[in-house]
């Protein structure tokens, strides 16, 4: 399959040149030397093929051969994904670990998917059906219960001539038969796509439902709309990871791809070994099973780390095509980017800000432009979110990637050292942050929950900002200085941050609220602030509100009211009432 | 290491240009990337450096020990066909070698026909262990609030003239495995240590060769040295040759290994000055675009693996300059290491020590390596009330600079006295005091006891109960 196109004449770190073949196409997949590294073609200038190495080049010599492939960079589709974990370049972990031991080797060829594996296929399309690309001809239950639905490749149109029956399959054995004008193309379940192009899909549509991810501070207060993009920059310590490992925990997607680009080994480790033991609170089943990892690790080959991004986002695609809703997470964009200022920087291409190339922009605008919420051309509706974690260096957002991040997510969670020292988690500044998603979600709020959830949430929004405010003035002369109505105002921010924002991603119950009882213990804060407005304007000092047992209640109902157990917020809303109408009949 | 250097290859006498530490040689054919050569002057002294970058005509070449004394004809290169490799052994506990691994200490060559090539190779990440117990160093502030697990990375974040050496030398001296609040430690076995100086004074690597002695770990430790005055191309490889040698004891040997690396700040400097010489686009403070993905070859080399007991610890140590956390060199290892202990200046000005800021520390491994069946139930939320409330004192602080202390409220004034026992009785202990995880909880309540009970909402009800010593108990 591969043929000689040429031979090394210039190495450095992952960039090698090779003189040779003119025939050769940008983006091929090209392989180099002896052992067979795997590399992409990224410049051709005459007869100088210039090519970025997903391995450690070292050993590597000017006259070692250069093989071509006559494909781009492509990842396989089959059933066989979902709880599985590869490199960047979607080799599989678990098998390199087979062939080489704890640590990764160097030349490693392995499938990205097993082969030997079978899987019971069901038709559902039938001998002379028309079908064209994305058509679903049969299902394959992927795990217990995630149904794999087997489509036609994007490309391809015809009239199926055979449909394997109900049997037990190879990802590579045939299982329908296309007739595609005079020719007869012959289908297996095993696909591929070339990553670095978006796979095709019958329309957009608009974005209107929210992404749960049973976060608070982000379901209520900076909503991410399914088929949306968000972006996570923040300083290191701040909380990245774990807001990504709740995101990909507790979001209402049905697949979740995690892509661990040029971040720690451990942190992969770690959800290897969590997830199987965590329960999707939503199908049952272990949260392993709708999660397909990528891990490219800070220590692994930098160009593998460029291509991870893309690989991730492909195999998202995919599932999407199938008709589901597919959560991706990046961590870390920052990584990602680096790793082409590295390889743009041995090149020794024109640096525009902080050596980023120019192209930076264009990179991010492509890879973040690939969330959408669309029909399939098999008429379902499935959505690729992206959640991308951005390292800005001394957490400063003035920096490039941040900056033009920005411009194209709609939905920014800004991370805040200075709350995470306090260990406020998840520490999401609520000035700093924003959803543009806001109304386009405020629809499904209605419906779901029944209640005016916009109204509510600006209203917190404005005591928190109004807290911000008044503690300039605190800072300067002291509590004391404010009159009572205002310190009612710091009194319920306080409420709001610890009893709603902040949330124990360790806690059994804290670490995920449904929608209904976000929703509900927002509404009790606001009622006690209400209340205690209404009685403070009486003239009743704030210390007496400050000390009634209702404020401990309400900081501590998150961890105290499963999601479960929602009638027991009757109980605190009982017990407001019944503390404020003793004050009330004091102070009238 | 002058094992390694065989004496096949090809030489080609001369070379074309020689620029600082690089040197261009023209004519040599069948260079292969990042092999190792030998270098020898005119008066023939050996001097060893590795190819950076290779072309059909020319290859260019660092000089591990710099260029002075290197004449354009003169200067001989041997080429080597392989990769940087050193000896690694047991018995290389004990020794003291320099920057590049040759013995210092008088003593031979290690006896092994096993080398290893320093740069190693990445951990498959389904090959690793997390990690998940604790190490206890009887130091509050670190096994409290920033506790330490085995296979963690965790820097420490200091600046000139503060005790940062002093620190690690401590840890190093009561490091154990952590056992259960109240239960005495487990007997495991000690650990060993590999220590990698780069660029630092002889005072300070004779202070932790002094301070090993003292406490009797000198055997189990393999100290790599490249000081000052040694030459900074050198620095790229100590840690390397350190860590290979800690992979080894650890992964081949089933050994504990404690890796200290100090001062990452000057092996960064050495990174730069190349990346400069090469011409290469910098990013941040002239240092290069690959600077995050050179250190995380070094920090990943830690962890655990499922095909071995033995584990790597690293604490790399580092000046911030100007004390500033956001100078890329704490920036970027902050981003690949597992939280870091940060110093503060005014807690050492004031006299505390260990000066560590307990608020800019973090160790993002400890909630795996405690509480319930590791060190105590409470130990999650003890820890984040006392975060939460020294956080709190901290502007309780700042209101009481402005409007003075008697203008606080009741409840702020308590913070502030909270404040100032934390840092006196909780963070500042002695250099030879080892706490137990026992004592540093309950110095912990002690304090969260001056705090009114309705102030700790971090802490469940039950805690409260069972621990809180305060007025209204």
């Amino acid at each position: 399959m591969s043929e000689l196109i040429g031979s090394v004449i210039w190495i450095n770190g992952p960039v090698v040149r090779a003189r040779g073949s003119r025939h050769v196409s940008m983006l091929e997949l090209v392989e180099v030397g002896e052992e067979r590294l795997v590399g992409e073609v990224i410049g051709l200038n005459g007869d100088i093929i210039t090519a970025q190495v997903y391995e450690e080049t070292s050993g590597m010599r000017p006259g070692a051969p250069m093989f071509g492939t006559g494909l781009p960079l492509s990842v396989e589709l089959a059933p066989g994904l979902l709880k599985s974990i590869f490199d960047g370049v979607q080799r599989p972990l678990p098998l390199i670990e087979m062939e080489s031991g704890s640590f990764i080797g160097r030349g490693m060829r392995l499938d990205p998917l097993y082969r030997k594996d079978r899987w019971k296929f069901t038709p559902t399309a039938k001998v002379g059906d028309k079908v064209s690309g994305g058509a679903i001809i049969g299902i394959v239950m992927e795990t217990e219960t995630f149904e794999h639905r087997i489509m036609i490749p994007p490309d391809l149109s015809g009239t199926l001539s055979w449909v394997a029956p109900s049997d037990e399959y190879t990802i590579e054995e045939p299982i329908a038969r296309l007739k595609v004008g005079n020719e007869e193309k012959e289908l297996a379940m095993l696909q591929r796509w070339p990553v670095r192009r978006l796979r095709p899909y019958k329309s957009r549509l608009g974005v209107t439902t929210p992404l749960i991810t049973g976060q608070r501070v982000l379901d209520t207060f900076f909503p991410v709309a399914k088929g949306g993009a968000a972006g996570i920059p923040g300083p290191f310590g701040s909380g990245k990871t774990v807001t990504q490992h709740s995101i990909a925990k507790w979001a209402d997607a049905q697949v979740i791809v995690y892509i661990g680009c040029g971040e720690r080994g451990n942190e992969m480790t770690e959800v290897l070994q969590e997830f199987p033991h965590l329960v999707d609170p939503r199908s049952g089943r272990p949260l392993m099973e709708r999660t397909v990892l990528i891990a490219n690790t800070s220590n692994m080959p930098v160009a593998a780390r460029e291509a991870s991004i893309y690989t991730g986002i492909t195999i998202a695609e995919y599932y999407r095509d199938m008709g589901y809703h597919v959560a991706l997470m990046a961590d870390s964009t920052s990584r990602w980017a680096e790793a082409l200022r590295e390889v743009s920087g041995r090149l020794e291409e024109m640096p525009a800000e902080e050596g980023y190339p120019a192209y930076l922009a264009g990179r991010l605008a492509e890879f973040y432009e690939r969330a959408g919420y669309v029909e399939t051309f098999n008429g379902n509706a499935g959505s690729v979110t992206i959640v991308g974690a951005v390292s800005p260096p001394g957490g400063d957002f003035s920096e490039p990637v941040t900056q033009h991040t920005k411009r194209y997510i709609r939905c920014f969670w800004a991370l805040d050292k200075s709350l995470a020292s306090a260990r406020h988690f998840p520490s999401i500044n609520w000035l700093d942050s924003y959803s543009e998603y806001l109304e386009d979600v405020a629809g499904w709020w209605r419906e779901q929950v029944g209640m005016d959830w916009l109204k509510m949430r600006n209203h917190a929004m404005e005591i928190l900002s109004d807290e911000s405010r008044l503690s300039q003035i605190v800072k300067l002369v002291g509590p004391d200085a404010l009159p009572d109505e205002e310190r009612l105002v710091l009194e319920t921010a306080r409420l709001l941050r610890e009893g709603f924002l902040q949330q124990n991603a360790m806690d059994k119950v804290d670490a995920y609220s449904s929608v209904q009882k976000q929703i509900r213990m927002l509404g009790l804060i606001l009622h006690f602030h209400e209340r205690a407005l209404r009685i403070v304007k009486h003239g009743a000092p704030i210390s007496v509100i400050h000390n009634l047992p209702i404020v401990d209640t309400l900081i501590r109902m998150k961890t105290l009211v499963p999601n479960e157990e929602l009638e027991k917020m009757d109980d605190i809303q009982k017990q407001i009432d019944e503390q404020m109408s003793q004050l009330d009949s004091e102070y009238r | 290491m002058s094992a390694v250097i065989s004496q096949g290859g090809q030489e080609v006498i001369g070379v074309s240009r020689i620029e600082g530490p690089i040197v261009i040689v023209e004519g040599a054919a069948n260079v292969s990337y990042d092999e190792v050569v030998e270098i020898r002057d005119s008066q023939n002294r050996l001097r060893r450096g590795r190819v950076l970058e290779v072309g059909e005509k020319n290859a260019v070449i660092q000089v591990f020990a710099g260029s002075t004394g290197l004449s354009i004809d003169g200067t001989r290169v041997r080429f080597l066909g392989d990769t940087l490799r050193i000896p690694v052994a047991e018995e290389m506990l004990g020794r003291v070698f320099d920057g590049v691994g040759n013995p210092i200490d008088g003593g031979p060559q290690p006896l092994t026909d096993k080398y290893a090539d320093v740069n190693g190779q990445p951990i498959n990440p389904t090959a690793r262990v997390y990690p998940r117990d604790y190490i206890q160093t009887g130091i509050s502030a670190i096994d409290g609030m920033n506790t330490l697990l085995r296979g963690q990375k965790l820097p420490i974040f200091s600046g000139a003239g503060m005790p940062h050496d002093q620190l690690a030398a401590q840890i190093v001296r009561q490091a154990t495995l952590g056992a259960i609040a109240g239960e005495p430690p487990s007997q495991a076995e000690q650990f060993a240590i590999v220590f990698a100086a780069m660029g630092v004074k002889h005072d300070v690597a004779d202070f932790f060769r002094r301070s090993f002695m003292e406490s009797g770990a000198l055997t189990r430790v393999a100290m790599f040295l490249n000081l000052a005055d040694d030459p900074p191309v050198e620095r790229l490889v100590t840690p390397r040759a350190a860590l290979t040698l800690a992979e080894y004891l650890a992964y081949e040997k089933g050994m504990h290994v404690l890796v200290i690396l100090t001062d990452m700040t000057n092996y960064c400097e050495a990174l730069r000055q190349i990346s400069n010489i090469r011409g290469e686009v910098p990013s941040r403070k002239g240092y290069p675009g690959y600077l995050y993905s050179d250190l995380a070859s070094l920090y990943e080399r830690t962890g655990r693996i499922r095909t071995s007991e033995g584990s790597i610890t690293q604490i790399p140590i580092l000046t911030m300059p100007n004390d500033d956390i956001t100078h890329p060199v704490p920036d970027l290892t902050g981003y690949i290491t597992e939280g870091q202990i940060t110093l503060g200046r005014d807690l050492d000005h004031a006299g505390i020590y260990p000066p560590i800021a307990v608020l800019p520390s973090l160790s993002r491994l400890m909630k795996d390596g405690i509480g319930s069946g590791r060190t105590r139930d409470d130990h999650p939320h003890w820890g984040g009330q006392l975060y939460a409330a020294y956080a709190h004192m901290q502007d309780v602080r700042a209101l009481a600079s402005v409007i003075g202390e008697e203008e606080l409220g009741e409840v702020d004034q308590k913070y502030l006295k909270f404040g100032r026992a934390f840092e006196r009785e909780f963070v500042n202990q002695s250099l030879t005091e080892n706490r137990t995880i026992e004592q540093t909880l309950n110095i912990g309540w002690k304090l969260i006891s001056m705090l009114p009970k309705e102030e700790l909402t971090r802490v469940s009800l039950d805690e409260i109960r069972q621990f809180y010593k305060g007025e209204d108990a």
